[in-house]
């Protein structure tokens, strides 16, 4: 344990991309099989511990730590890793197991010996290795090192294409001994099953002004963006698999999505909901999404069927290296002899000029099914990630409301000094009803304002959460509103984002959350 | 504290310690910017505090200056004052007030671990104790020192071209980070910025071995080349630092234990070293003074006061304002 804490230590203070890949470089040359790819795998999020609930783990601190302590310590250092790490008071000798075998001790960990064994891991641990234990537990290590980047010190370590790492990477599992015996060049390029595995996707840019000046429309096709999630669908011998856009399996919450297809065919495209291929909005297919059960009344209410946008593979062969125009008609061949019910063609946008889709984007967006427009270079070969200047996401512009600022909670990570995480409200009455949180949008200036004001206009404090004066109103952006049950409010703002700060604006031009459901919902 | 007031004011003897504004009559516990302001009439501290005061401030920062010795008492009309070192900082004390047999300690800035460049912390009883709480949260357990230091030679060995700037305060920080690093044998000159030259001399004219140091005003940006060089944060953080080339960046504070805090500076490698009390010292110090009524004067006073509930004392949060978090600048 105690070189797996170094490292994630160090690439957490390590800003330098360059420096942080000589760090895993040098980690992935010291460290033994099968660490070295335990560890590869935490990095990545290829593994997690879910067995353990933090909530564990907070008990166990409790019962040593005094509660009201434990909470005020918790609210200044604002990251629960590193205040268990630090606050824990009792000291044992002895050395953790490396990491592999403590993965292996967590993962198979039972109820009787938990809070034995994780007292006395927190106790031998120093206070690296307490934190980086617990980040090992709670899953997430946000030590700013992207699956992309240990990939790119992969590729530097074995002096091998970064792509082909990329090309194999969801069809290997931890702890990957075949990939680290191919990069020391003792071992050939890992074989892969190609119906099994997810590649990654290609994703686009949002369009900026300045990129229609240079830009010949008569090189691209429009697409609407769907509001759906985007999925990789992997048929095989009629079988259907369905990845999220991060390589997810959800297959097992879309039972219902089925094929006479034989033939291997990948295809890339928007899972909906809803009847004759009509979408729902976003939040019924929110009804569909993270359950591992699906009911027969949850599938006849809100069926699912995806939008196709492209194609992957085709009875093994890969499509990837042709352009785009030649994919869709491979595309369009393959929709009309397997059409059913859950398939249905994403429609090509005809516009002559950028001025005529323009106006398209703004006359013909349906609030609840679109999220927008995609422009897709017709010249395009497949790219996975999100290769500039093929691809671009045009969305519809942002709502905006004028909220009143209600409550702050400290930040996480390189916020964990600021209160950056905001709930605000409008008018029920005469009384505040929260409405949404928001914690991006304003820039660094705009953050120093606001944590300035909560810490001095701080009226009651509960935990870590501070209630302010009701005197801050602030422009607040977001994509869509949905009714929700979940709030006392009854709706819930989609991409909520906190886009100017009206100290100017008295609070009471604030609008009605009644007038609010009117104007939006 | 009838005779005294909430702005640490001593009403019998129309004296104030520490103030943050000018006033007639100042006790001063150390030279630190937060608790020494300049412009008070008459100042009463000890000899090296006086001293620190006019380096800072220039000779007529105070118009009468009083010294007084560690561990005499000065007798004013019905007060007694005794200056008890405080190990904080180079003529750091914790100021006793008694007043008809009622003792009140202020301890000023303070730690009770060793450090060869100021006296040594001495306990003090007292009946009620006005203290800080600059690390008063139990996630501060400040660790070993030495073993601190050792984390910066290792990394000159591990990174021998890379010059090593390490972030320090001006006052205290500097010329301990020196003493500690010459109790580890490294016998090499210390680089230090011009902003730190005054201090440093004076500590050696008070006799605290720091060895060689110089400034760094050489061009000659290979001169740097796996040297450590001690300078303000700020100096790091501004246009400073670019005569140094690929430095690994270094901070030397009690904030450094936070991992996302060092990562916020933009720190490379924290070392935990502080010149403040952390959690264990606080509260095992409030328990041995046998103080009945414990005053916090800044910090994270929320915590301490807690802490005194749970044991039965009578806690209680000035929350004095001017007084930052000296270790965070
Ligand atoms: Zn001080």
């Amino acid at each position: 344990m105690r070189s797996f804490s170094e490292l994630i230590n160090k690439l957490l203070l390590t800003s330098s991309r360059n420096r942080k890949v000589d760090v895993l470089c040098d980690y992935f040359k010291n460290a033994p099989d099968p660490d070295r790819g335990f560890t590869l795998a935490i990095i990545t999020n290829s593994l997690e511990i879910k067995n353990i609930p933090i909530s564990k783990i907070k008990e166990i601190v409790r019962e040593t730590v005094d509660e009201e302590l434990f909470a005020l310590s918790y609210d200044y250092v604002g990251d629960l890793a590193e205040t268990i790490s630090l606050i824990w008071p009792n000291k044992e000798n002895g050395n953790l197991p490396q990491i592999s075998k403590m993965i292996s001790i967590l993962k198979n960990i039972n109820k009787n010996e938990l809070t034995r064994k994780i007292h006395s891991f927190l106790s031998i641990a120093n206070e690296t290795e307490r934190w980086a234990l617990i980040k090992l537990i709670s899953g997430g290590l946000r030590i700013g090192v992207s699956s992309r980047l240990a990939k790119t010190a992969l590729a530097k370590f074995g002096e091998k294409k970064l792509d082909d790492i990329e090309k194999i990477w969801h069809g290997i599992d931890p702890p990957y001994e075949n990939l680290f015996k191919w990069l020391c060049d003792s071992g050939p390029f890992p074989e892969i099953d190609l119906k099994n595995t997810f590649n990654p996707m290609m994703l686009a840019n949002p369009l900026e002004d300045k990129d229609f000046i240079n830009l010949n429309c008569n090189n691209f096709v429009a697409e609407w963006k769907w509001d759906g999630i985007r999925v990789q669908i992997i048929i095989n011998d009629t079988k259907v698999k369905i990845f999220s856009r991060t390589g997810d399996d959800i297959s097992l919450s879309f039972p219902e999505i089925k094929t006479l297809e034989k033939n291997m065919v990948i295809l890339d495209g928007e899972l909906l909901v809803g009847r004759n291929h009509i979408p729902m909005n976003f939040n019924s297919l929110q009804q569909r999404l993270n359950r591992k059960k699906v009911s027969l009344k949850h599938i006849d209410d809100f069926p699912a069927f995806v939008k196709l946008y492209d194609i992957l593979y085709l009875n093994n062969d890969d499509l990837r290296e042709k352009n785009w125009e030649e994919r869709r008609n491979l595309l369009e061949n393959w929709y009309y002899k397997n059409k059913n019910e859950f398939f249905d063609l994403s429609k090509i946008i005809n516009f002559n000029s950028w001025k005529n889709l323009t106006a398209i984007r703004k006359n013909e967006i349906i609030d609840e099914q679109h999220e927008g427009l995609m422009i897709k270079r017709k010249s395009s070969p497949y790219i996975s990630g999100r290769p500039k200047g093929h691809w671009y996401k045009w969305k519809k512009d942002p709502k905006t409301v004028d909220a009143i600022l209600m409550y702050a909670v400290r930040g996480h990570g390189k916020r964990s000094s600021y209160y950056s995480d905001f709930t605000f409200g409008l008018w029920d009455g005469n009384q505040l009803s929260p409405i949404g949180k928001a914690y991006f949008g304003f820039n660094d200036n705009e953050l120093k304002i606001l944590d300035k004001f909560v810490r001095n206009n701080t009226i009651k404090k509960y935990g870590p959460v501070r209630e302010v004066e009701k005197t801050f109103v602030i422009e607040v952006a977001f994509d869509s509103v949905n009714s929700s049950t979940r709030h006392k409010s009854g709706v819930a703002l989609r991409f909520p984002r906190i886009k100017r700060l009206r100290e100017d604006k008295p609070t009471s031009e604030v609008i009605q959350l009644c007038e609010f459901k009117l104007e939006f919902l | 504290m009838k005779w005294i007031n909430e702005n640490l004011y001593i009403s019998p003897i129309n004296t104030y310690i520490d103030p943050s504004k000018p006033v007639e009559n100042a006790i001063i516990t150390h030279g630190h910017a937060d608790h020494a302001k300049p412009g008070h009439k008459n100042v009463l501290a000890t000899k090296e505090t006086i001293n620190i005061m006019k380096i800072r401030y220039g000779e007529n920062c105070a118009q009468n200056f009083q010294e007084l010795t560690l561990n005499k008492t000065l007798k004013i009309d019905d007060i007694k004052i005794t200056f008890y070192p405080a190990g904080h900082i180079l003529g750091s004390v914790q100021v006793l007030a008694e007043y008809k047999g009622e003792r009140i300690n202020f301890t000023g800035d303070y730690k009770t671990k060793k450090d060869k460049t100021c006296e040594n912390f001495e306990p003090v009883k007292c009946h009620t104790l006005v203290t800080e709480a600059t690390f008063g949260l139990p996630v501060f357990q400040h660790p070993n020192e030495h073993n601190e230091i050792k984390k910066l030679l290792r990394s000159l060995e591990l990174f021998p071209k890379r010059p090593h700037l390490v972030g320090v305060y001006a006052l205290g920080k500097a010329q301990r980070i020196i003493g500690l690093l010459r109790q580890q044998r490294y016998d090499k000159e210390i680089f230090i910025h011009g902003a730190l030259e005054k201090l440093c001399n004076y500590y050696v004219e008070e006799k605290i071995f720091l060895g060689k140091f110089l400034k760094t005003n050489l061009k000659d940006k290979k001169v740097y080349q796996g040297e450590i060089i001690l300078a303000p944060p700020s100096s790091i953080k501004n246009v400073w630092s670019r005569k140094f080339e690929d430095p690994i960046i270094c901070q030397a504070s009690g904030w450094m234990s936070i991992k996302q805090r060092a990562k916020q500076s933009l720190v490379e490698l924290p070392l935990i070293i502080s010149d403040h009390a952390d959690w264990n010292e606080l509260t095992q110090y409030i328990k041995l003074t046998g103080a009945e009524n414990v005053y916090v004067t800044h910090g994270r006073e929320e915590a301490i006061v807690h802490w005194c509930k749970l044991n039965q004392i009578n806690g209680l949060a000035l929350s004095l304002s001017g007084r930052e978090d000296e270790e965070d600048l």
